[in-house]
C-alpha cells in the first residue's frame, strides 16, 4: 500500500513533506520569489541592528557638545564628519536610528491596534454604528496628515510620545477603512454564520473568526504604515513640530542647522538623508512584496 | 443611478458638520492663549481681557461656534487676528499658488508614472519591471525637502546657479512663474508617481489577460494599437480614484515645498497662523482645505460609478 501511494505521488510529482505554517511560508517565499522585498528587507535588518548595536558600534556621545571639534570633514576619526555642535555624525546617525524605530513603531502599533478595533467591530457589526463612525472618519480623511498632526503636534507641545500619538491618528483613518472592507468580505463567509448557529458569543466570533482571517491585511498596512510614519517624523521634525532637539532625530538633522550650514559642511545634511531613505525605501519595498504575496487582491488599492 | 448620487450628496452633510467641529474646538485647545501673545508681543494694550473682549474670546464656546458658523454660511470666515484683513481676502491670494503647484505636481505625476506603469506591466518580471517598480519606491521614499534642500544648496555652491525665489502671478511673467513652480512640482510629483505607478501596473496587468486583449492579439493588431486603444483606456478608471486620494496628500505636501521654495501658499499661511495663534485663519484655512477634499471625494466617486458601468447598478 505503501509503494502504491509512494509512486503514485512520484508519478504526479506531488511532495509528500509537510507544509509550512503561513507565516513561515511567506518568508521562504519572500527569499525565493521577490528579490525587491529581500533587499528592502536587509535593508531594514541593517537599520534594526544599528539600532541595537548603537552603544557598541559608536564611540562618542551623540548628544554632548564638543566644539573644538566642531564641522569637521568626514575622517578616520569622525567617520562621517562632525556637526556645528562638534558632535560625530556617524555616532548621530547610529542613535537616531533608534529614535526613528522606537517612534516608527511605537506610532504603528497604536495607529494599527485602534485601526483594527474600529475596523473589525464597524465591520461586524455594520447598520447605524458603522454608518455613524464612517462619518468621523471620513471627517478625519478630509484633512490632509500633515495638517493634521502639525495641529495635534502645537495642541499637545513637542516630545517623543506626543508624535507617536500625533502619527497614530494620521494612520488611523485610512487604515481602519481597509481593515474594515476586509471584515465585511470575511463576515460574508458561511463559516461565520455556521458558528453563530453553533451558539458563538459575538466576542468570540470577532477574537478568533474575524482577526486571524483579517492578519493579510493588518500586516500590509502596519509594515507601509512603518515606511510612512518614519517619513512623517522626519517631515514634522523637519518643519519644527517634531522631536526637539538635542535628540539625533534625522528629520530634525536635515533642517536647521543641517540647512544653514549646508554650503560649509554638506555631510551634515547628506548622510542623514541617506539614513532616512535606506530606512524608508526598506520598509516600502518589504510592504509591496508582502502584499504581493499575502493578498493579490490588495494590489489593485494601489 | 441617481439615487446612488443623491443619496452620495446627502452623505456629505454630516461630515461636513463634524469637520467644521473639529476645526473650531482644536485649535482652541491650542495651547498659548492669543490675547496674552498679542500683549505681550505687540503691545495691544496693558489688559488681557480687554484685548480678549475685542476679539470676542471671552463667551462661552457654543456662542462662539454659532457665531462663527452662521457667519461661515454667509461667506465670511472671519478676521485676521494679527492682519486685520478678511480670512478670505488672505485666502484668495495664496489658493492659486497652492492650486498651481497641485495641478503642476499631478501632471508631473502623470507624465512619469503612467508610461512607467504601463512598460512595467507589458514587461512583467523582467529588469526594466524591476528597475520601475524600485524608482516608483524610491521616489515615495526620499524624502522631498531634503531633494529639495539639496538642490537648493549645492548648486549654488558649485555653479553658483539658484533657483528665483521671487514669486510672480502666472498672468503676469508665465516663464519667471513656471521656473519658479517647476522644481518644486517635479519634486512633489516624483514623491506622488510611486502609487499611481503602482495602480496602473496592477490594472494594466489585470486588463492584460482578458480575452478581448487575446482577441486583439489574435487578430495580428500591432502591440501599440492593443495596449494604447483597448487596454489602457479600461485600465485608466481606478486611476482615476487614486488621482482623487492623491489630493489629500498634494494639499499636505505643499507646505514643505511652500516653507522651502518660499511660495506664498496655503500651506505656508497656515503654519505661520498656528505659530502665531492666529485661530480665524487657522479655521479658516482648514475649513476651505477639508471642504475641498470632501468635494474632491464626492466628485470622484460619481465620475468614478459613471466610467464604470458594473458599478452603477449595484
Amino acid at each position: 500500500m505503501a509503494e502504491q501511494v509512494a509512486t503514485l505521488a512520484a508519478a504526479e510529482k506531488v511532495s509528500l513533506g509537510r507544509q509550512l505554517p503561513w507565516y513561515v511560508d511567506v518568508w521562504v517565499r519572500l527569499w525565493k520569489e521577490k528579490p525587491l522585498g529581500t533587499f528592502g528587507g536587509i535593508l531594514i535588518l541593517l537599520v534594526m541592528l544599528a539600532a541595537l548595536l548603537a552603544p557598541v558600534v559608536t564611540q562618542y556621545d551623540p548628544i554632548v557638545n564638543d566644539i573644538p571639534q566642531k564641522l569637521k570633514p568626514p575622517d578616520a576619526h569622525h567617520w562621517l564628519g562632525t556637526d556645528n555642535f562638534g558632535r560625530d555624525m556617524f555616532s548621530r546617525i547610529v542613535w537616531g536610528a533608534r529614535i526613528s524605530l522606537y517612534i516608527g513603531f511605537g506610532a504603528v502599533a497604536l495607529g494599527t491596534t485602534c485601526a483594527v478595533i474600529i475596523g473589525i467591530v464597524t465591520g461586524y457589526y455594520g447598520g447605524l454604528l458603522d454608518s455613524i463612525v464612517q462619518r468621523f472618519v471620513d471627517a478625519i480623511m478630509a484633512f490632509p496628515w500633515l495638517i493634521i498632526m502639525l495641529t495635534i503636534m502645537a495642541v499637545l507641545g513637542p516630545g517623543m510620545n506626543n508624535v507617536i500619538i500625533a502619527l497614530s491618528v494620521g494612520m488611523l483613518a485610512g487604515n481602519s477603512r481597509i481593515i474594515r472592507g476586509a471584515t465585511m468580505s470575511v463576515k460574508a463567509n458561511l463559516y461565520v454564520e455556521a458558528a453563530r448557529c453553533i451558539g458563538a458569543g459575538d466576542l468570540r466570533i470577532l477574537l478568533h473568526y474575524m482577526l486571524p482571517n483579517v492578519m493579510a491585511p493588518i500586516i500590509i498596512v502596519a509594515t507601509l504604515g512603518l515606511g510612512g510614519a518614519i517619513m512623517a517624523e522626519a517631515s514634522l521634525s523637519f518643519l519644527g513640530y517634531g522631536v526637539p532637539p538635542p535628540a539625533p532625530s534625522w528629520g530634525g538633522m536635515l533642517s536647521g542647522s543641517g540647512r544653514r550650514y549646508m554650503l560649509v559642511a554638506p555631510w551634515m545634511a547628506v548622510f542623514p538623508g541617506i539614513a532616512l531613505s535606506m530606512a524608508i525605501f526598506g520598509f516600502n519595498m518589504l510592504g509591496d512584496a508582502l502584499r504581493d504575496l499575502l493578498d493579490p487582491r490588495l494590489r489593485s488599492n494601489g | 443611478m441617481t439615487q446612488y448620487v443623491i443619496r452620495r450628496v446627502l452623505l456629505i452633510f454630516p461630515t461636513l458638520l463634524i469637520v467644521t467641529l473639529a476645526v473650531f474646538s482644536v485649535v482652541r485647545l491650542i495651547p498659548g492663549d492669543v490675547a496674552t501673545l498679542m500683549v505681550s508681543e505687540q503691545g495691544y494694550g496693558a489688559d488681557v481681557e480687554a484685548v480678549k473682549h475685542m476679539l470676542g474670546l471671552d463667551k462661552p464656546w457654543h456662542e462662539q461656534y454659532i457665531k462663527y458658523m452662521s457667519n461661515v454660511l454667509r461667506g465670511d470666515l472671519g478676521t485676521s487676528l494679527w492682519s486685520k484683513r478678511a480670512v478670505t481676502e488672505e485666502l484668495s491670494l495664496r489658493v492659486p499658488v497652492s492650486v498651481e503647484l497641485g495641478i503642476l505636481a499631478i501632471g508631473v505625476s502623470l507624465c512619469i508614472a503612467i508610461p512607467i506603469g504601463v512598460a512595467s506591466a507589458i514587461r512583467q518580471d523582467t529588469w526594466p519591471d524591476y528597475l520601475g517598480r524600485s524608482l516608483a519606491i524610491g521616489g515615495l521614499s526620499i524624502p522631498g525637502f531634503w531633494i529639495a534642500t539639496i538642490i537648493l544648496v549645492l548648486p549654488a555652491a558649485y555653479f553658483n546657479w539658484s533657483p528665483p525665489m521671487k514669486y510672480q502671478p502666472f498672468l503676469k511673467d508665465p516663464l519667471a512663474n513656471l521656473q519658479l513652480f517647476i522644481l518644486p512640482a517635479v519634486i512633489m510629483g516624483i514623491a506622488m508617481s510611486a502609487s499611481v505607478m503602482r495602480m496602473t501596473r496592477a490594472m494594466m496587468l489585470e486588463v492584460l489577460r482578458q480575452d478581448y486583449i487575446r482577441t486583439a492579439w489574435a487578430k495580428g493588431m500591432r502591440e501599440r494599437a492593443v495596449i494604447v486603444r483597448h487596454a489602457l483606456k479600461n485600465a485608466m478608471i481606478p486611476v482615476v480614484t487614486i488621482l482623487g486620494m492623491q489630493l489629500s496628500l498634494l494639499l499636505g505636501g505643499t507646505v514643505i515645498m511652500e516653507s522651502i521654495f518660499n511660495l506664498p501658499g496655503m500651506g505656508r499661511l497656515l503654519i505661520d497662523a498656528i505659530n502665531w495663534r492666529d485661530y480665524p485663519v487657522v479655521q479658516g484655512v482648514n475649513l476651505v482645505i477639508a471642504t475641498a477634499i470632501v468635494c474632491m471625494n464626492l466628485l470622484v466617486d460619481v465620475t468614478y460609478t459613471y466610467l464604470d458601468p458594473r458599478i452603477r447598478y449595484r
